[in-house]
């Protein structure tokens, strides 16, 4: 075979050896995506673990003053029962005030009927600094009557709202329904 | 074969890395530039093949370790767990638990090949071993791999193998109790089963790099068997021209691999390894994967008892024996000639010996008393009690009315029952056939052949048989002075 031989063939067959290589490439690129898509979503929760995401809690058993804590696949939730007291310190303050500004109400959901149940707070059990959970009713509830975390010192107030220390941002109220005027559904 | 490394580096950072870690002249070297021979056919790709099981095989165990639980109590529930909830868990068991089989396939038309073609003489003889210890290493890692899921056949099967560790005299009981961690398989054996299969695909991978680098020092063999005479005639790099013929064989490989996986997940594995393991219920009939069943024939081969070696301890040695002979068969072999190609009389018993494995497999899937064919008269055989009470006999009748009358003529506390025997050809018989024959290839027909046999002419180089010059005398070849047939070397130097 001659140099003069194989040159021509590539003259004559460049476009057509192009194609070859860019589809080649792209079925390898798809190909590869396809594979690589299975050993990755294995990683995430599996199908068991996603039923296990929420939890229903009858809220009317939760002690005046009180709280109940739920875990749904392993992450911590508050069901406060508050007083009228606290619910009146947790609608007196002035939001412009608050690091993250939120009124009490919007921090509520309603009940089939409407209405906000003001009694009952439900929120993450998550400080929002690093991850701790903080103590409340019971034990030592800080400055704002709200909870403390010992962890670093952050206190929220009765609307689980930040006041006073290093956490960024208030408690998250999860996704979450009455179902009944008693029962409600956290989900994660 | 690997010559004066042809890497020249080019840009400032490659002629840095050179001096310091010259992997990049390492990979053209072995890779890339790597001379290999011109008449490699398609029973060569099955190493690259093997390659790419062994990395699906590591890929999908760490992920399938990831959600399984070596706990007794949890294990059969955690692979069903993988099965119906994890996300594609049913997809990367299946690749992993027919990738198995996949593997398997794939080493015995590799280590067929290199039996055939001769690959395993000199100077490959390292090769040859290497490959022999990553086959046991694999038979190792497989049924260690069969014990997880804590089925039925998983929990009976390794009863049975590490009972045959028992069989070892003196020490054999103490060894198969460390080796269960407890008086039966129980918790601690699945850890510690669990553990070594994680580690073991790791001491493959460990081997193939030796065996790859092995086969980087003589060179691959060739289809004609000839060495490599000329590196510019005989030779073309191996990349481009062997990388695309073996990513070629690895697609048509994956058709395969895929078609059991999507469409036959469970066709090569047993229903039995389906129900959790009970230690208090064997499977009516118990054996091991397909490409673990001509060991298990030749286990069972051995029923008879051999002077002081028991028929267990003869089975456990024949099996092994089956094993170890493949370590010497580069001296067991005593011809020349490398390729059977050019053998008219091995290559024949070499179709007989891949059919008796065949055959072996088969026996070892059966139950060695079932009958391959019937021939002559059912037998009527009557089991009984003798007068003392002590002993139990049988008499066997040809027909129904003299075993009644026969019967009727014990005493009633003999408790005489009738069973219909069928008569024919066993299972069993063929198992001890093929296993002679097995032994027999091994080490009488191939040292006997090399002495015997008178080989065809071979082509005097690799160019000559890819250019259809069948030399050294033969018919239509150019006459080579001095190379006729009868003072052809014997050797494929």
């Amino acid at each position: 075979m001659s140099d003069a031989h194989i040159t021509n063939h590539e003259e004559d067959g460049e476009t057509r050896r192009d194609f070859i290589h860019i589809a080649a490439g792209a079925a390898l690129a798809g190909a590869v995506g396809a594979v690589a898509w299975p050993f990755v979503k294995q990683l995430g929760p599996a199908a068991d673990t996603r039923a296990a995401s929420s939890a229903e809690v009858d809220v009317s058993k939760v002690p005046l003053g009180g709280e109940v804590r739920v875990l749904i696949g392993g992450k911590p939730f508050f069901v406060r029962h508050r007083t009228e007291k606290e619910i009146a310190e947790a609608e007196a303050v002035n939001i412009s005030t608050l690091r993250d500004p939120q009124t009490d109400d919007e921090r509520l959901v309603p009940k089939p009927d409407g209405e906000l149940n003001r009694a009952i707070l439900v929120t993450s059990g998550a400080c929002t600094h690093l991850g701790c959970v903080p103590v409340g009713p019971g034990t030592n509830t800080g400055d704002y009557g709200g909870w403390f975390c010992p962890c670093h010192g952050s206190h929220y107030d009765t609307s689980g709202r930040i006041r006073k220390g290093p956490a960024p941002l208030n408690l998250p109220v999860p996704t979450y329904e009455y179902l009944s005027d008693t029962l409600i559904k956290i989900s994660l | 074969m690997s010559g004066p490394s042809t890497y020249e580096p080019k840009t400032g950072f490659e002629k840095w890395l050179d001096t310091r870690l010259p992997l990049i002249r390492f990979a053209k070297d072995t890779a890339i530039d790597f001379p290999t021979p011109k008449n490699l056919n398609y029973w060569y790709t099955f190493g690259a093949i093997l390659a790419v099981c062994l990395v699906i095989q590591i890929i999908t165990g760490i992920v399938l370790a990831m959600h399984y639980v070596p706990n007794t109590a949890m294990a059969f529930d955690s692979v069903e767990r993988i099965m119906r909830d994890v996300d594609w868990g049913w997809l990367v068991r299946y690749i992993h638990a027919n990738g198995a089989s996949m593997f398997f396939l794939a080493v015995y038309m590799h280590i067929f090949r290199g039996l055939y073609y001769g690959s395993y003489k000199a100077p490959r003889e390292v090769l040859w071993i290497l490959g022999c210890v990553i086959y046991l290493l694999m038979m190792g890692t497989a049924f260690l791999g069969y014990v997880l899921p804590w089925g039925q056949m998983s929990y009976h099967g390794s009863s049975v193998i590490t009972s045959l560790i028992g069989a070892i005299p003196v020490i054999g009981d103490t060894i198969k109790t460390y080796l269960q961690g407890g008086p039966a398989i129980g918790n601690a054996t699945l850890n510690r089963f669990f553990s070594l299969h994680y580690l073991l695909p790791f001491i493959i991978a460990g081997v193939v790099i030796l065996h790859v680098w092995a086969l980087h020092v003589p060179g691959n063999n060739n289809p004609t068997g000839v060495s490599v005479k000329d590196v510019k005639k005989d030779t073309v790099s191996f990349h481009p021209y062997y990388t695309v013929k073996d990513l070629f064989a690895i697609l048509v490989f994956l058709f395969i691999f895929a078609f059991f996986v999507f469409y036959a997940p469970n066709s090569l594995g047993h229903a039995d390894n389906y129900i959790e393991a009970n230690p208090l219920q064997t499977p009516a009939h118990i054996v091991p994967e397909w490409y673990l069943l001509p060991f298990y024939a030749i286990l069972r081969a051995i029923t008879f008892d051999l002077g002081p070696i028991t028929a267990k301890l003869g089975g456990v040695i024949a099996m092994f024996g089956a094993i170890a002979v493949l370590f010497v068969v580069p001296w067991l072999d005593t011809s020349k000639v490398r390729s059977m190609r050019y053998r008219p009389l091995a290559k024949q018993f070499f179709v007989l010996f891949v059919a008796a494995f065949i055959g072996l497999g088969f026996a070892g899937a059966n139950n060695p008393d079932d009958l391959i064919v019937a021939f002559g008269e059912d037998k009527l055989v009557v089991a009984y009690t003798d007068e003392t009470g002590a002993a139990a006999r049988s008499e066997s009748f040809a027909e129904y009315h003299d075993a009644e009358h026969f019967i009727e003529g014990l005493d009633e506390s003999a408790g005489a029952s009738m069973e219909v025997v069928k008569s024919g050809f066993k299972w069993l018989w063929a198992a001890q056939f093929l296993t002679f024959f097995y032994f027999a290839y091994f080490l009488v027909i191939l040292p006997i052949l090399g002495i015997i046999e008178k080989p065809k002419p071979r082509p005097l180089s690799i160019a000559d048989s890819v250019l259809g010059k069948h030399g050294q005398g033969s018919a239509g070849g150019t006459p080579v002075p001095g190379a006729a047939n009868a003072a052809a070397p014997r050797d494929d130097a």
